[in-house]
């Protein structure tokens, strides 16, 4: 019905296509980035619509396109897709015909203007036919560089907080390695940049600023443990002639928590990331394994993989290793192999992944009431990293074939490829908000 | 028809009879090919020519024994080294040692003990299943376990090196049941003290 009354629009009012913007090749105007899956759940409706309207200007159309996904993708917004020519043009003194967009579905409108230094962004709110907010931002130079892009992500996570009370996940990237190598992509799937050579990377974790980044170097000499400042400067960490891996960093970024074996199992060391200190144990597992950690966004808490009781599972301890105990409760489903915890950053979750049948399946845990939910039934799915708005999830599948990344909405389970990576893509993990502000 | 054979066989004794009578006529012989005897007809050069000759001969048949031993040795070198390279496989998500794993590491610590400066690389590794984290303690489990059966039996932890490498280096990837079984190895190096090996004793 939406399509028709579309259609019907664009026929009443040919003269919209005469100012259809000319475009320019190097612009991206992808309106969809890899494959969509909508599952559109009944009672879903009340994500307010949001139509951007045509931007007229250099770059305009990559503006608004970019814009359009980073509401879509973060699947708070209702986002009215419409090619530039159908959407309705102001009234001829400037003003906006609000019932014509209430029509058409939208609560909000954007509106972008150029000025010499960026864009000016004004929020429209349909129903009160007003302008909620103008506000000018700066961009950096050259248009479509990453930083540039990022700004613009900035914007529209800025637009969504304002509609939604939630900020946006938009100036994000994400870590992954492929081919050996740590790679950083844009949330939209922008810029795939390697950041190391070929080390044998593995496991690579963001610290709470996102300034730098740690992760696991795998050659025929063992795995030892990478920090990698946003500068590109890298140490490699001495942390002894055993096996180091998964490093992660604590909340307030000043502590690294990693996995650590010689010959008597593995455990999980805590040590100063930036100073010389004798790392001290935090798990006592006895010569069981202990790894993947990740911290409760209080510092306070750590769950981690231990097959200290047989089989594969996750547990829970204070950040000193004392008070362990299962994340979840025995009798749930299959408990074969359950790994890889990732904890939510607003704390509420844990999400991990099973084997379901032979295959890896991505779950989330409430840590409150330690009640599961499962949100991926298609292929292996594994290496589950969260969102900052603890909604989304990267995470590796080879469902397409060879192992990319997907990000997944595990309020409606739908799931977008992320990755391209020739070689394939594995261990991704998302970075808190780089907002450019 | 007796007596025929019979007459064969005296005709033929009494011609052998003949030819051994012939040496003992004292003939010497002075001309002909081939080396010269000592005596009036070979001078001081040629006698150091002969000298040499013989030395020469002596000393390549030496060359050759010693060649022949070399290369009996690095054939032996090398099956040891083949012995010691057999590769010990795991059932899933284990590291315990199988009766043939166990036999298997027998016949490298018979040889660990009869090569005291012979030091070895032991590499864990694990299929594709599993959590990629998981299987890198999982290789290193399989190392440990093999480094403990050999040490149990004598051999200085000095003397073994261990690793793993997780699920990162598969041998087969083609994501079959038998390219799993294959992938859930420990590999094994030489690290020094390889050039010669004792076998077993």
């Amino acid at each position: 019905m939406t399509c028709i009354r579309r259609g019907t629009l664009a026929l009443v009012l040919p003269g919209v296509l005469a100012l259809l913007p000319h475009r320019a090749p190097a612009q991206d105007t992808t309106w969809r980035e890899g494959v969509r899956i909508n599952v559109i759940l009944p009672g879903r409706g009340a994500k307010p619509g949001i139509l951007v309207l045509p931007i007229v200007g250099t770059d305009a159309d990559s503006v608004r396109a970019i814009f359009t996904r980073d509401f879509d993708y973060g699947h708070r917004l209702t986002v009215i897709d419409m090619p530039a020519a159908s959407v309705p043009p102001p009234n001829a003194n400037g003003t906006l015909n609000y019932p014509l967009y209430a029509q058409l579905g939208a609560n909000a409108l954007l509106q972008v203007s150029p000025t010499s230094f960026g864009i000016t962004v004004v929020i429209h709110d349909v129903a009160a036919r007003q302008v909620a907010r103008s506000k000018s931002f700066p961009l950096p130079s050259p248009s479509q560089s990453p930083s540039w892009r990022l700004a613009l992500h900035t914007i529209a996570d800025d637009v969504e907080q304002q509609l939604t009370g939630v900020r946006g996940i938009s100036a994000t990237r994400i870590l992954y390695t492929s081919q050996g190598r740590v790679f950083q992509i844009d949330s939209d799937g922008a810029n795939p940049t390697p950041l190391s050579g070929v080390v044998g990377a593995m496991s690579p974790s963001w610290n709470p600023k996102g300034t730098h980044i740690a992760f696991t170097s795998l050659t025929n000499s063992g795995a030892k443990l990478v920090i990698r400042e946003s500068g590109g400067a890298t140490r490699t960490l001495a942390t002894g002639r055993g096996m180091s891996a998964n490093p992660v960093f604590s909340p307030d970024g000043n502590t690294m928590v990693y996995s650590y074996g010689e010959e008597n199992g593995i455990d999980l060391v805590a040590v100063n990331a930036f100073g010389t200190d004798t790392p001290r144990r935090v798990t006592i597992g006895r010569g069981s394994d202990n790894l993947s950690p990740t911290f409760s966004p209080d510092g306070r808490r750590i769950a981690f993989t231990t097959n200290r009781a047989g089989r594969i599972d996750i547990y829970v301890s204070d950040a000193d290793g004392t008070n362990a105990e299962p994340l979840m409760p025995f009798d749930f489903g299959d408990q074969r192999y359950r790994s890889d915890p990732d904890w939510s950053p607003d704390g509420r979750l844990v999400a991990f992944q099973s084997q379901i049948g032979g295959s890896f399946q991505i779950m989330t845990v409430n840590v409150r009431d330690r009640n599961v939910s499962r949100h991926t039934s298609t292929g292996v799915n594994e290496m589950a990293s969260f969102a900052p708005d603890s909604r989304h999830i990267v995470f590796a599948s080879a469902r397409s074939g060879v192992r990319q990344l997907w990000v997944l909405d595990i309020e409606s389970n739908d799931v977008r490829q992320l990755t391209k990576a020739a070689g394939g893509a594995r261990f991704g993990a998302w970075s808190p908000s780089l907002s450019t502000r | 028809m007796n007596r025929i054979v019979a007459l064969g066989l005296l005709s033929l004794s009494l011609l052998a009879a003949c030819k051994k009578k012939q040496p003992e006529t004292g003939v010497t012989p002075t001309s002909g090919g081939g080396t010269p005897a000592p005596g009036e007809t070979c001078d001081a050069a040629c006698r150091a020519r002969n000298a040499a000759a013989e030395k020469a001969a002596a000393d390549s048949a030496a060359a050759a024994r010693a060649r022949a031993e070399a290369e009996a040795r690095l054939r032996a070198t090398a099956s040891i080294r083949a012995t010691l390279g057999q590769k010990v496989y795991f059932e899933y998500d284990a590291a315990e040692l199988s009766a043939d794993a166990r036999a298997l590491l027998d016949s490298k610590l018979g040889i660990l003990l009869a090569n005291p400066g012979l030091r070895l690389r032991v590499t864990g590794h694990a299929d594709e299943r599993g959590s990629d984290e998981y299987n890198l303690a999982l290789g290193q489990r399989r190392a440990v376990a093999v480094k403990r059966y050999l040490g149990d039996r004598g051999i200085d932890g000095a003397r073994i090196e261990i690793l793993s490498l997780g699920e990162e280096r598969p041998e087969v990837t083609d994501g079959t049941e038998d390219s799993f079984r294959l992938n859930r190895r420990a590999e094994f190096e030489i690290i020094a003290g390889g050039d010669t090996l004792m076998p077993a004793k």
